[in-house]
């Protein structure tokens, strides 16, 4: 059960030293009260104390760590039910699931596709994270050999799909310096599976039948020492796992209960997989694995898991340079607006329906929209100007027309006089631009 | 190891919102709970419209015309077949009546939106071109020929909504009250209309969504919070909310681009890109979704019927 903030002051030193970072001590009851701190900076708790707090000074959900090195991926540590309460923080892993039954050249195609699916946007790549070699074909030689042709030829990190331990201990010997995740210890084979997960340093997956069985479950597998799980449920019906995945983060969140304080690891096989998935990914799986490595399903779905982790308190910028749409020419439109992504795209996608090859030049206004930015002073004319000659689009285009929002309609003069460049009022909605275009918009 | 569930109380719930005609009324809204949790309320089963336009489109890939090709210059045979695909509702968007799309007047607009009306049993959503003088003078009297037929019609925004909302009641429809994506905004709008006399069981909100990729955090975060607003008791938030996802999702390069080596098959790709933004905003709480292509009706349905199944403890 959580302490309150006042409660764990209570056992604190109340010395007021300030070591641990904050200016008091019930500053500091507030923070651990909040799981934004850790018992552990401050450096004269008693510990008698350190016990009875150590339950409230834990983050709720445990951070989980799969993979060594720089490329490892790390999930868990979430704090709120819902983004808009806070921010999801750490991206749900996606893992591909590549079967033993595979092997030779269809077995190295696989590998190949999974490597690639990789995608870029607006300058950043993201992509899958695991590639999830399963046991299924029953006999262990052959299961080394796709895990270790997999090790071989990728990259991402790797998890271990084999409730065997004996199978699993023989792949580990591979690829235990990878610190694969082990997946999953269940009510028959927990204890080899956890000596593993410890003798390896490994993130180990826990599977329960029933929340019930989960729980008790992963408090054996604590009880032998081990805190890097991961918690699944059983269930595979997508309504069943809804309804599992809420009642595990509640517990940990806002209940405390300390078995389900882990991430959570859903397996998605039905007959949608990929839609499955994404519901997966907004009701908090820290990692699903599925079955699917076609691009057209895997592009969406990377997509929504950068869309639902974003930080909704930040405005996404994006940089301020000169934008293509379409192969532009010399003679092509110029678009002026902000860096705010959003307001970027809806300029960019009306100009892509509008189908006219334009360049767009988002003004660096810290992410904020046109007229916010208009109101906070962080769209003058001296900015737009400075931006026009730093961005170099004189030297691009063959003419000196600028398309300005239409919410900037009143700054048009001052900033016709400014740059020499004659300003075009545009729309004050994007969606009107393909008509703007059409109107005014003529060599 | 016994588990306590943890199950919340919630005091309010969604205004229900009846459409149509009997026997084929169709219900929207009512939930008493978040979407498809059925272990403390009750969730109720969004529903689809599939869009049809007054005009033939121009500017749609060929995926999406191709299911209905030869049928797009006659709304009513388009309109026919979007039941014979499975959509609960008709959502028929007059794009015609646009000054830049053909400037269709208002009298013709309502002739189109009535016979399509009389031609299918499945209730009608009427959108008007998005210009907002020009749909404050067309929806009124597409409200009037389409008295008695229980539609709903939209979209009103905080400056037209006058005279749309008193179309709507005069003639017994509901109406789609737009506004930007912001919670407050909505809230003001709604309580405008309902100052006119319209009841909040007789609005659909309008949250200007972004497709996946493009915006669809917003939209996510806004009708989820709208949800639990409802669930809280506050009658402002509650009417049920309509996403126009396949008008966004189609306008997204990811679902114009053809196939590429990347991105892999431009008709999977581009079903899905809709199919996903809508499964994803029902999660959020939405409760009428329009959406264009038959297949991502059929994949849309499949989920919601695999998440409405009763998951109790």
């Amino acid at each position: 059960m959580a302490l309150t903030g006042l409660a764990i002051y209570k056992l604190l030193p109340k010395t007021n030293c300030k070591e641990c970072g904050q200016a008091t001590c019930l500053a500091f009851a507030m923070q651990l009260a909040a799981g934004k701190a850790g018992l552990e900076v401050c450096p004269h708790v008693s510990e008698e104390a350190r016990e009875t707090l150590s339950a409230a000074s834990e983050p709720p959900i445990a951070l989980v760590r799969i993979g060594s090195g720089p490329g490892a991926l790390e999930v868990g540590s979430e704090t709120v039910l819902f983004r808009h309460d806070k921010r999801f923080l750490h991206p749900t892993g996606i893992g591909i699931i590549v079967s033993d039954t595979l092997d030779g050249e269809l077995l190295a195609a696989r590998i190949g596709v999974v490597n690639r699916l990789s995608f870029d946007r607006l300058g950043q790549t993201y992509g899958v994270d695991l590639a999830a070699v399963r046991y299924e074909c029953g006999d262990p030689e052959r299961y080394l050999t796709a895990v270790r042709e997999v090790a071989a030829n990728t990259e991402l990190n790797l998890a271990l799909m084999c409730a065997d331990p004996d199978a699993a201990a023989r792949a580990l010997e591979l690829v235990g310096d990878r610190r694969p995740l082990l997946y999953a210890a269940d009510a028959e084979n927990y204890e080899a599976m956890t000596a593993l997960a410890r003798r390896y340093g490994l993130a180990l997956a826990v599977r329960g039948r029933d929340l019930g069985e989960l729980a008790a479950l992963a408090e054996k597998v604590v009880k032998l020492g081990h805190k890097q799980l991961l918690l699944d449920s059983g269930a595979r019906q997508p309504g069943r796992v809804l309804a599992d995945q809420t009642q595990i983060r509640r517990s940990a969140v806002n209940k405390r209960f300390r078995p389900f304080g882990f991430p959570t690891v859903c397996v998605a096989t039905g007959e949608d997989a990929v839609l499955d998935t994404a519901v997966y990914i907004g009701k908090y799986a820290a990692v699903v694995l599925l079955d699917t490595a076609d691009p057209a399903e895997i592009l969406p779905l990377v997509t929504w898991r950068l869309n639902v982790y974003t930080d909704p308190q930040k405005p996404i910028a994006i940089e301020a340079k000169v934008y293509e749409v379409g192969n532009p020419g010399p003679e092509a439109p110029v678009f002026l607006t902000t860096n705010f992504s959003l307001t970027y795209f809806c300029v960019m996608s009306d100009i892509e329906g509008a189908r006219v090859p334009a360049f767009i030049l988002p003004v660096d206004t810290d992410g904020t929209s046109v007229l916010t930015a208009w109101a906070a002073g962080k769209l003058t004319p001296e900015k737009i100007g400075n931006f026009l000659n730093e961005s170099g689009i004189a030297g691009r285009v063959n003419h000196e027309r600028l398309i300005i929002p239409g919410g900037l309609a009143v700054m048009s003069g001052k900033l016709q006089e400014l740059t020499g460049w004659q300003i075009l009022v545009g729309p004050r909605e994007s969606s009107a631009i393909p008509g703007f275009l059409k109107q005014y918009w003529s060599q | 190891m016994a588990v306590k569930i943890v199950r919340e109380r919630w005091p309010g719930k969604v205004y229900e919102m009846v459409l149509g005609r009997r026997p084929n009324t169709v219900r929207v809204g009512g939930d008493t709970s978040l979407p498809f949790i059925h272990f403390e309320g009750e969730p109720k089963k969004p529903v689809v419209a599939l869009e049809i336009q007054d005009i033939e489109p121009l500017g749609w890939p060929e995926v999406l015309w191709a299911p209905f090709a030869g049928l797009m210059s006659d709304p009513v045979a388009w309109a026919r077949r979007c039941v014979e695909y499975g959509a609960d509702l008709v959502a028929l968007r007059l794009a015609g009546v646009h000054p830049e799309s053909g400037d269709a007047g208002a009298e013709a607009a309502a002739a189109v939106a009535r016979s399509v009306a009389q031609a299918v049993d499945v209730p009608l959503v009427v959108l008007g071109c998005g210009m907002e003088e020009k749909d404050a003078r067309v929806l009124p009297v597409v409200a009037e020929a389409l008295e008695g037929y229980n539609c709903l019609i939209g979209q009103a925004t905080v400056d037209n909504y006058k005279p749309v909302a008193a179309g709507c009641r005069a003639y017994g429809h509901s109406v789609v009250a737009t506004s930007p994506l912001d919670i407050n905004l909505a809230k003001q709008l709604n309580i405008l209309i309902t100052e006119m006399n319209l009841p909040p069981e007789r609005i659909a909100m309008d949250p200007s969504i972004g497709p996946l990729g493009y915006g669809i955090e917003y939209a996510y975060s806004i009708i989820e919070r709208k949800r639990l607003g409802a669930l809280m008791g506050d009658r402002m938030l509650a009417p049920p909310v309509i996403c126009l996802v396949g008008e966004e999702a189609w306008k997204t390069r990811e679902a114009q681009v053809g196939d590429t080596p990347e991105w892999g098959n431009q008709a999977r790709r581009a079903v899905l890109w809709e199919t996903m933004t809508a499964v994803m905003l029902a999660l959020a709480g939405g409760s009428i979704f329009v959406l264009r292509h038959p297949e991502s009706l059929a994949r849309f349905q499949g989920r919601i019927d695999v998440l409405m199944q009763p998951q109790l403890y």
